[in-house]
């Protein structure tokens, strides 16, 4: 059961996993927000795919250059409209502002575009398949798994090694005491909407390569299980963050293969279970953080 | 003190209730002889939001928890009230698949009704604990994947509920008489919770959690015992609606709904009864007008393309602007006082924005 194919299979899951809870995880370490509307922004890339195939007639490469910008400049905005004006008032408030946004942006384009999916076209690369010491795996995977190490090494260089990086770390950790030192707190809260916004379009270019359409709702899913990821991995670090998403997506194939055919349709919710259940003994996550309480005020 | 004196004092500590109740039952005698059967249908559906979202306020807006498993126990009330009341035959063409055993359950409406309520709170008592121990940000995240468990087992069980079918034959039951009742009383309980010393220490426990164990008062405890409470309120509501729709499937119980709660909610405000019936009545107007121009609209054929979701749409950016503006809510988190207009005294919203 464990063999190669499994391995790569998880791993691929696991990336993808981990890149949702990151871009997840980005905003809420600095502004304690759950963001809602993060699965919207994967929803825009898709549709940014569909629009620039079908309507702009750019090549491959340019039309996933163009959802991952959507996708970037949807974070932005949302922030700028939305998020910016609510920072300072209840946490609650916060939560409940993302859910309307992501509410917003649905019914936005249900009006714009249509309740009906729409197909979407990725270059024949993301679905042959490959064979590797005897296991076959379509190339999709090995390009997930590929980009998410580019991803995940590039991000800790700019946390570890830039300015920016290092008053984002600051800001996650006291944000008033980063605001004293000097640091801008509006630059600061848009760079993590703007990387959190960049890590949402590139899943969100794999995300829809797997079923290949776009729907409204089609944010949903991703969300949830960036959610589910964080909050496994642990809130107060982009470790927990990755560690979770691969966790999760382990927990996901295991689930997959044992339990019998008449109870496969409630995967999801035994993987809820199990995750309640593990936050009762280590409400913190995996990975233990400085936990702090502070929101920006 | 005289007795006409303490009757006076009471009633002035206490004119949050007439206040509220006299209008939304004069509006709905009002409704009941002039009204069009549109308008009764609206008043109806009013009424039957205020009991969820009131027992949505008694636990979210005491306690500020936001609360998503809420619209799953309105469909644990609603289901398990249909299924009781709903006779053996009409169970067993409607849902093939149904448990002998639920097949033949049957009893009135009435307690059918409050036995939905029970099963809801019964449920919330099994899983509630350890959910009331988590806080703010993983509280919130694990309520709303309780939302999805129950949403799963809904559209997957359908040896109960149908699957992801329709469950119909309830028998009609709730007019506009009962449902005004149920909100009258919603109310009531509502306030007595809000006003109740477990009401008390769990606003305490919301204001400040540490200051609140720091002077003896369990909070997980209270949370427990008010999510509960606010579960039984759901179920009864779920109950109430489900004799109201006839007909229903998973889909009801689900985000969608939960989202025009907690716009009920908010934008009237979760800290107060006054808040939440005030956020009811502006939503269901709101709501009832976008959706005359969303069918307006679609009717004349004026655009070349249906308009779909602009009444949520619509929602949305209301609901970001009243947080923008007032993030406690229209009301702010206060009752209504009689006189209902005097000086604001100083310090008295304090807690209106802490309730948001």
């Amino acid at each position: 059961m464990i063999d190669l194919e499994f391995l790569i299979n998880t791993l691929s899951l696991g990336s993808l996993y981990a890149l949702l809870a990151l871009g997840l995880v980005l905003v809420y370490g600095i502004l304690k927000l759950v963001n809602f509307a993060y699965g919207e922004y994967i929803m825009i890339g898709g549709y940014g795919l569909y629009f620039s195939a079908t309507v702009l007639h750019l090549p491959w490469w340019a039309t996933m250059l163009f959802a991952v910008l959507a996708a970037v400049v949807t974070s932005y905005l949302t922030e700028l409209a939305a998020f910016r004006p609510v920072r300072n008032k209840s946490a609650n408030a916060l939560i409940v502002t993302s859910f309307a946004v992501s509410i917003f942006l649905q019914n936005a384009v249900l009006i714009l575009v249509s309740p009906r999916a729409r197909a979407v076209q990725l270059p024949a690369v993301f679905s042959r398949t490959v064979s590797i010491a005897g296991a076959t795996t379509p190339v999709r995977n090995l390009i997930i798994i590929g980009t998410t190490v580019v991803v995940l090494v590039a991000l800790s260089v700019l946390m570890k090694r830039t300015v920016l990086g290092m008053a984002m770390r600051a800001a996650a950790e006291k944000f008033t005491t980063t605001r004293l030192m000097g640091v801008p707190a509006n630059l600061v809260i848009s760079a993590a909407f703007i990387i959190s916004g960049l890590l949402a379009g590139i899943a969100s270019i794999f995300w829809i390569g797997r079923s290949a359409s776009v729907d409204p709702v089609t944010g949903s899913a991703p969300l949830l299980i960036a959610f589910i990821a964080t909050v496994m991995g642990g809130m107060h670090s982009p470790t927990g963050a990755v560690v979770g998403g691969f966790v999760y997506g382990l927990l996901f194939n295991i689930l997959s293969i044992t339990l019998p055919a008449g109870m496969i349709s409630y995967r999801d919710a035994f993987m809820f279970v199990i995750v309640v259940l593990f936050l009762l003994f280590r409400p913190e996550g995996i990975i233990k953080g400085g936990y702090t309480e502070e929101r920006v005020g | 003190m005289s007795l006409l004196s303490r009757f006076m004092t009471f009633s002035r500590q206490h004119a949050t209730l007439p206040l509220l109740m006299v209008p939304v039952i004069i509006a709905g005698i009002a409704i009941n002889a002039f009204g069009s059967s549109l308008l009764l249908n609206v008043y109806t559906y009013f009424c039957v939001s205020l009991i969820m979202v009131l027992g949505l306020q008694m636990f979210m807006g005491n306690s500020g928890i936001l609360n998503w498993t809420h619209i799953g126990f309105v469909g644990v009330g609603a289901y398990a009230a249909g299924i009781l009341s709903t006779a053996p035959a009409v169970k067993h063409m409607g849902v093939p698949n149904m448990f002998p055993a639920l097949v033949s359950l049957h009893m009135p409406v009435i307690p059918a009704i409050l036995v939905g309520g029970l099963v809801a709170a019964l449920l919330a008592a099994i899983i509630g604990y350890p959910l009331m121990r988590l806080s703010d940000f993983v509280g919130v995240i694990t309520l709303f994947a309780t939302l999805i468990v129950f949403h799963v087992i809904m559209t997957q069980w359908d040896n109960v509920t149908n699957g992801p079918r329709t469950f119909f034959g309830v028998q009609e039951f709730t007019t506009l008489w009962v449902a005004l009742a149920g909100g009258l009383i919603a109310m009531v309980v509502a306030y007595w919770f809000r006003e109740s010393g477990l009401g008390l220490r769990l606003r305490a426990s919301r204001d400040d959690r540490y200051a609140a164990m720091s002077v003896g008062i369990d909070v997980v405890r209270v949370r427990y015992y008010s999510f509960v409470t606010s579960a039984l309120m759901a179920g009864l509501a779920g109950g109430v609606w489900a004799h109201f729709i006839t007909s229903f499937s998973p889909k009801a119980f689900y985000i969608s709904e939960m989202f025009l709660l907690l716009s009920m909610i908010v934008i009237g405000g979760s800290g107060s009864i006054s808040g939440a019936v005030a956020g009811t009545t502006v939503v269901t107007i709101a709501r009832e007008l976008l959706r005359q121009v969303e069918g307006t609209i679609n009717n004349a054929h004026v655009l070349s393309f249906e308009v779909f979701g602009l009444t949520e749409a619509v929602m949305a950016v209301l609901m970001i602007l009243v947080l923008i503006w007032r993030p406690g809510g229209v009301v702010g988190g206060q009752e209504l006082r009689w006189p209902l207009f005097k000086r604001k005294e100083p310090g008295a919203t304090k807690e209106a924005e802490d309730a948001a």
